[in-house]
């Protein structure tokens, strides 16, 4: 089943190109059952029972056997639920079915990439398949309209290169010093102290850094996921940046850093810093969409910061805020695009009373921004309380109170959100604005309902993630 | 020794004319220029795996790409391009001259280096480690040019259209 992962969107694109253009409105409708089929795989955990036999040949003829395990479960099925809710998001916010059909297109590129970030076990594969994840979204960034389109795909791959002369340079390092480039031969290196090998970590650490837009390598984020459209915006909050960096991050801290220390201290600073200055930047803005931006570089911090504490719960937390993230934060992106659909601007001075008007987003919006937050009983309350106790059980006890009061400036400027955008007397100027279509509230409905299952449901998800040893 | 570094210092001088000439066609043969002195480098250095894949990724297939990419652009007027000149010449001359002041300093510093450096396992020729060893690799890669190829397909149907 794993490296179908990788053939069957990639098959997709050559096969769509073949349909004839009038039947290319079906584009959209194949990438999306094929992220279902991938979303309902990682959810039953049937990867490896199709594994057995089945794909021996083709295999064989491919040269490559990839595997998956609790970690790449957990991203691909983030991806397969996130690209769902960015295809019908398009599907209302896209004018034209070329359009449509170009963005389910990339969309796939982009899936191939993500998946492959989620297998690999080398580091210069997970090099490659981040580079195929970044040139597709470079394009989807690209393809939307208006000035600072230009400024935000210029940012993204202008920081993708520098992320990219690390990584690489770090590679000829690991080859230099332990004569290879899997993550065991780098653990090696590691574990034997090889000076040379822990600049080439600390040089793929810093590329993967700028990749997932920790502070201070964050310039480029907000002006992405600002500039790109909607749909988009959904996609790379969702799951492209966690993929490219974060989740490369985890894998690192889970195969190859284990309980070291200079890379535990590492990875408590980067994500305590990335954690309070998204927060306070977050708290400044005034353009829904770059404050969502903001938000995403402080809970991306949150996921980096738990992997400095205890290892397991550490790498059990962090996987969980991990899934929540991609979940709420697209959900409110959708949320932004029916808000976008409906008054033609993200100006949060210029909203107010849009709660009466747009119930059905402002409750979704609702539920996304409390449980990022922090508040319980939703999904964002567990994995922060797990992220609090692998701190506290590492004897981190001031990164624990950093982790704890950074959620109160969370929950300052999702509320500043709430009230602003749907809080209020409704205004004249904002008559004619109506509940978004159906097309736009099914993604945030099911995304909403998924972060209450999980929260109100946590205990029983818990035995299910212990058991399966995520 | 004295042919080796007159081919870092031709490199060099074709890296910065690709950085600082105003023409797009221009920079393309400056930067393939660059890349392929750069994979003589390689190739006299041993690395046969890189100086291959040097060559006929940077060298050959990008500049291609480049080249193609540019014969769709509009020439720029006189007045633009002397414009475009002034202002880069502004912005970039400081380069050439921070590059030599760097190298003359380099070549004066002996740093004990106390790290031993191994050289990488590169048992196999190149066609093996392609097609034997790197075959998820060589996938990726071709991945990266079937995005390259959407990307053509969705900027320039969008220039077109705006253009309109």
């Amino acid at each position: 089943m794993s490296d179908l992962l990788l053939l069957v969107p990639f098959v997709a694109v050559v096969l769509l190109y073949l349909l004839p253009k009038r039947a290319r409105a079906a584009g959209l409708w194949i990438a999306f059952g094929i992220l279902a089929l991938e979303a309902a795989a990682a959810a039953l955990d049937r990867f490896a029972t199709i594994d057995v036999g089945l794909l021996a040949p083709l295999e064989k003829l491919l040269g490559f056997h990839l595997a998956t395990d609790g970690l790449s479960g957990l991203l691909i099925l983030c991806t397969g639920l996130v690209g769902m809710a960015a295809l019908l998001v398009a599907r209302r916010t896209l004018e034209s079915v070329n359009e449509r059909f170009l963005f389910a297109n990339l969309v796939l590129v982009a899936v191939v990439g993500i998946n492959g970030i989620a297998m690999v076990r080398d580091l210069f594969s997970l090099y490659v398949f981040v580079e195929v994840t970044a040139v597709a979204t470079f394009i989807l960034i690209a393809a939307g309209r208006g000035d600072h389109v230009f400024e935000g795909a210029w940012k993204y791959i202008f920081l993708s290169v520098v992320a990219s002369v690390l990584m690489l340079t770090s590679l000829g390092f690991f080859l230099l010093s332990t004569g290879g480039i899997t993550l065991d031969a780098a653990r090696t290196g590691l574990e034997a102290n090889a000076p040379l090998a822990w600049i080439a970590m600390a040089l793929f650490l810093c590329g993967l850094f700028v990749k997932g837009a920790m502070v201070p390598f964050h310039g480029w984020l907000a002006d992405a996921y600002t500039a790109a459209p909607a749909p988009v915006s959904v996609f790379m909050a969702g799951v492209v940046t966690k993929a490219s960096g974060i989740f490369a991050l985890l894998r690192i801290a889970q195969s190859t850093l284990g309980g070291a220390t200079p890379g535990r201290e590492i990875l408590l600073v980067v994500g305590a810093v990335t954690i309070v200055g998204g927060a306070f930047l977050a708290l400044t803005q005034t353009n829904f969409k770059r404050m969502l931006a903001y938000s995403s570089i402080s809970q991306m911090g949150y996921i980096v910061l738990a992997l400095g504490g205890d290892l397991h719960l550490g790498i059990l937390a962090a996987g969980l805020h991990f899934f929540n993230h991609a979940i709420s934060k697209s959900q409110l992106f959708a949320n932004a695009a029916a808000i976008e659909q409906q008054l033609g601007t993200l100006d949060m001075d210029e909203m107010g009373g849009l709660g009466a008007r747009m119930p059905v987003t402002a409750g979704t919006s609702a539920v996304a921004s409390l449980s990022i937050a922090g508040l319980p009983p939703l999904a964002g309350f567990w994995s922060k309380l797990l992220i609090v106790l692998a701190l506290w059980n590492a004897k981190e006890y001031a990164f624990a109170a950093v982790a704890i009061l950074a959620s109160l400036v969370t929950l300052a400027y999702f509320l500043s959100l709430q009230r602003k955008v749907f809080f209020g007397k409704p205004l004249n100027k904002w008559s004619g604005a109506r509940e978004a279509s159906a097309g736009l509230l099914v993604p945030a409905v099911v995304l909403a309902l998924i972060t209450i299952a999980l929260g109100v449901g946590f205990p029983f998800a818990l035995r299910i993630l212990m058991g399966g040893g995520a | 020794m004295i042919g080796f570094t007159l081919l870092l210092v031709v490199l060099v001088l074709a890296a910065l004319w690709a950085s600082m000439t105003t023409t797009l066609l221009r920079a393309t043969l400056g930067l393939a220029l660059a890349s392929a002195l750069l994979s003589v480098v390689m190739f006299s250095m041993g690395a046969t795996l890189a100086a291959v894949m040097e060559l006929s990724v940077c060298a050959g297939l990008i500049s291609v790409v480049l080249v193609s990419v540019a014969s769709l652009t509009r020439p720029r007027s006189i007045q633009e391009e002397i414009a475009s000149r002034r202002s880069r010449l502004r912005r970039i001359w400081p380069l050439p001259l921070v590059l030599i002041a760097a190298g003359v300093a380099l070549s004066f510093v002996h740093a004990p280096v106390d790290i031993v450096l191994r050289l990488p396992q590169s048992d196999g020729d190149v066609r093996t480690v392609l097609w034997s060893m790197r075959q998820l690799d060589l996938f990726g890669q071709i991945l990266i040019l079937l995005a390259g190829a959407l990307g053509v397909l969705v900027l320039f149907r969008k220039e077109a259209k705006d253009d309109d």
